[in-house]
């Protein structure tokens, strides 16, 4: 039985505001999202004036297809030639693909004796239930060694090219126009950056049993960290993640990662047996090296994802 | 195994190792570590050279606990050995005689990044010469490209961004390239172990099946190849990136990235696919004639050039010209004249660029050859050693340029159709490079008074710069020992390619 309440009360009530809500009559976030509005962009007239006849003058210098018989030609052969090229690269890889080995098989050359050892002594020799992490961690370390410093080498890269020294504070930078404590969204990420979080290490450490590993958990730990990024802006993450962090971190990790297969190829090539356990298959202490450099790859792996979303967003952090 | 044959893999990882340790240290401590580093590796290196020509072999070294088609292997023997000393020694010289210009022109917080990428850009040479394994190529190749891109832009003005970007674009398309071709050499054979590809391929071409992909495997590896080695039409990156990034940079760039490719090259062709199945596929055909249009165009580009580093780097063009003309020969005296002329290119490209800085730096920084007139009056060093370098670039005997021509000429009496081609390229080019390397050793002893002009720029004496002096004088001596020299050398190579493959 309900029983009829006044209007005042129901004003109270979270129904009514909802309503309201839905009516547009009031806006719940008014007054409670601190928003600064962007400052319109002005330009001084004589700045203005040298800007258009720079471009005016590089115009008629550079691109002045008039007058410029050469660069026009150029134009020309450059969209028949990048037209042709496609076109052929394209016709040269549909050909040589239709004259491959048929996908699937029983026959192909790609069925051999490496593929089978993966595949039938893999668990034995690695201590790995998930076959692909070990052969990317154990069988080919070497070449996952090369792949986690071509990480740390393209953030290094990006560092070159958009770090901005501290000093030198720059109008650009977009610090000013982000959003503060957006609601919406802070909400949101209090409620899924933990899980997130926790998810992509429980990936990275049971990289070994199941699918998962070192790459894709670090992607996703990164991708919670740029979450809570976006919604507690620099000034929180910078409490407990700089550029130092990031490359004493990726250091730490990638010497861990050199030391430990700088070991386990010294003893394979020399015949020693490596005195690392691999456990039994299956634990989550068990594998041997692979366990410690799945988490040396997902350490790397989510700061260098983490990196690279700050500079491209403001240059530093 | 005796401990000399573990270096190998000790410097790939020492290399490897130095990049992030450089990352957390302030730029001193961090250029100290980058010298120790590449002086260590230089000395293991040598003695791995030693130790191969002592056995006369060159030995498998399993990286791990598996065996090679499984696991990794790196192989050695006295090519490989030979390439990573003189790499480590020529970069030693670059990075010691690049150090003012680099402190000049990069920003100091920057400056500790650009030894991360040195040392990584060495690993990855080093395991380009060492590797078995076509995967591990890739993936170090991917280091490589990466690293030489930060080389070029840690300079920032506009034209290196424009040159990192153009460099970005041409030499992702080659990555992209030389990775379709492993996947299809993958699919046709099943391995990425270079000795069992070969012996796959061998089948295959025996047997004539699967002729089209293979054809076009080998095109796209060398195709792939041939643009991050600024083979002549896809050069387009090549000048500015050379012309503008620092000193070092530049002359590490053409003086080892490019030849790290091309040893890479060299490889594919005698380790993975077999230099037969090459010869057969005609493909080395192209790479000849594209090889005479660059030694051609190349000169020709670089008389027409008005700023002599940009005039240096399309040098470069003619020069890698020569390597890919020897390639194109098809004989194993062409190969040893390629590999001679890598040494002999990398002792003399980066000799020019330290010694055009020095001339620059006498002449108020102007780089066309107005502002450059009678600078080797001012910098009576900076002249002598361009002078060297120009000799040796148009092959004056004694020095090594000599050398590498007069190999080629003579692999090329061995060809029958290639002959006249081969000698006749030669010849034009040898006189294009005299005219724009002359031209400007003339300029540079021109005194401003005589040529009625007003050139300003203060003096530098040998005191002044004592590091950059020294350097240029090695750079001299390296230069003469490979011209002078030479027979050792060749007979070493000759040998380590009996071994290669």
């Amino acid at each position: 039985m309900s029983r009829k309440r006044t209007r005042e009360e129901y004003e109270k009530t979270r129904s009514f505001r909802l309503k309201q809500w839905v009516d547009g009559s009031r806006d719940p976030f008014l007054d409670r999202i601190e928003m600064k509005p962007k400052k319109p962009f002005t330009e001084p007239q004589e700045v203005k004036e040298r800007r258009e006849v720079d471009r005016e003058r590089m115009l008629s210098r550079v691109y002045d297809m008039n007058r410029n018989a050469r660069l026009r030609e150029f134009h020309r052969l450059y969209q028949v030639f990048a037209v042709l090229f496609c076109v052929i690269l394209v016709v040269m890889l549909l050909t040589a693909v239709s004259w491959l080995p048929t996908v699937g098989a029983e026959d192909r050359p790609v069925n051999n004796e490496v593929a089978a050892r993966y595949i039938e002594n893999g668990l034995q020799e690695t201590g790995a239930v998930n076959i692909v992490t070990g052969m990317i961690l154990d069988y080919r370390a070497f070449d996952t060694l090369g792949e986690s410093h071509v990480l740390f080498t393209a953030t290094c890269t990006v560092l070159i090219l958009l770090r901005q020294d501290k000093k030198r504070k720059r109008k650009t930078n977009d610090r000013m126009y982000e959003p503060k404590n957006d609601v919406i969204l802070q909400t949101a990420a209090r409620v899924l950056v933990p899980p997130i979080v926790i998810f992509g290490i429980y990936v990275i450490l049971c990289g070994h049993l199941g699918p998962g590993g070192g790459f894709s958990g670090g992607a996703i730990i990164g991708a919670g960290l740029i979450l809570y990024l976006c919604a507690f802006g620099f000034e929180k993450t910078e409490r407990f993640f700089t550029a130092r962090t990031y490359k004493v971190m990726s250091f730490c990790a990638l010497a861990c990662y050199s030391l430990s297969k700088c070991y386990s190829f010294y003893t394979g090539a020399n015949g020693i047996e490596s005195a690392i356990p691999l456990g039994t298959p299956g634990a989550i202490l068990s594998s041997g090296l692979i366990f410690v450099l799945n988490i040396c790859v997902g350490v790397v792996v989510a700061g260098t994802m983490y990196t690279f979303y700050c500079m491209f967003r403001k240059g530093g952090y | 195994m005796e401990l000399v044959q573990n270096f190998p893999f000790f410097s790939i990882i020492l290399a490897l190792f130095s990049g992030p340790l450089c990352s957390i240290l302030d730029r001193r401590a961090a250029r100290r570590v980058n010298t120790a580093v590449i002086l260590l590796i230089g000395a293991m290196s040598l003695m791995v050279l030693h130790f191969t020509i002592r056995t006369g072999e060159s030995y498998v070294y399993q990286m791990g606990h598996f065996p090679a088609p499984w696991g990794n292997e790196i192989r050695v023997g006295q090519l490989e050995a030979c390439m990573a000393s003189f790499f480590c020694i020529v970069m030693l010289l670059c990075m010691l005689s690049g150090r003012r210009e680099l402190e000049r022109e990069v920003q100091t917080t920057k400056q500790n990044l650009y030894y991360v990428m040195i040392g990584l850009l060495l690993s990855s040479l080093l395991a380009l010469i060492y590797t078995n394994d076509l995967f591990t190529a890739y993936v170090f190749v991917e280091i490589n490209t990466i690293s030489a891109c930060g080389l070029i832009m840690i300079r920032q003005n506009g034209r290196t961004l424009e040159a990192a970007m153009r460099y970005m674009i041409m030499s992702l398309l080659g990555s992209g390239l030389l990775l379709m071709g492993i996947c299809f050499l993958y699919d046709l054979t099943g391995h990425l172990l270079m000795s069992n590809i070969k012996e796959s391929v061998g089948v295959l071409a025996a047997s004539g099946a699967y002729h089209v992909p293979l054809l076009i495997t080998i095109c796209l590896m060398s195709v792939g190849i041939a643009i991050k080695s600024a083979l002549f039409p896809f050069h387009a990156w090549l000048p500015d990136a050379y012309g503008y990034s620092t000193l070092s940079s530049s002359a590490i760039l053409s003086s080892l990235v490019s030849k790290g490719y091309i040893f890479l090259l060299i490889k594919i062709f005698y380790r993975v696919i077999g230099f037969d199945v090459i010869r057969e596929s005609k493909v080395i055909n192209v790479l000849f004639v594209f090889g005479i249009m660059g030694m051609i165009l190349g000169s020709v580009f670089a008389i027409q050039e008005n700023h002599i580093r940009r005039m240096i780097a399309y040098s470069s063009v003619a020069q890698i010209g020569y390597i890919y003309m020897g390639f194109g020969l098809g004989t194993t005296a062409g190969m040893i004249a390629a590999l001679y002329h890598i040494l002999s290119h990398a002792a003399t490209k980066s000799l020019l660029f330290v010694a055009a800085s020095g001339l620059t730096d006498v002449s108020d920084d102007r780089t066309d050859f107005l502002g450059l007139t009678g600078a080797g009056y001012r910098n009576i060093l900076a002249g002598m050693a361009f002078t060297a370098g120009s000799l040796s670039m148009v092959g004056i005997p004694a020095f090594a340029g000599f050398i590498s021509k007069l190999l080629f000429a003579q692999a090329a009496y061995e060809t029958n159709r290639k002959l006249v081609l081969a000698l006749v390229a030669l010849a034009v080019s040898t006189v294009l490079n005299a005219v724009y390397f002359m031209k400007t050793v003339i300029r540079l002893y021109t005194p401003g008074w005589r040529a009625g002009l007003a050139v300003s720029g203060a003096r530098i004496r040998i005191k002044d710069q004592p590091l950059k002096s020294a350097m240029l004088v090695c750079f001299v001596i390296l230069n003469l020992i490979l011209g002078l020299c030479s027979e050792p050398v060749v007979r070493l190579l000759a040998e380590g390619l009996e071994r290669f493959a």
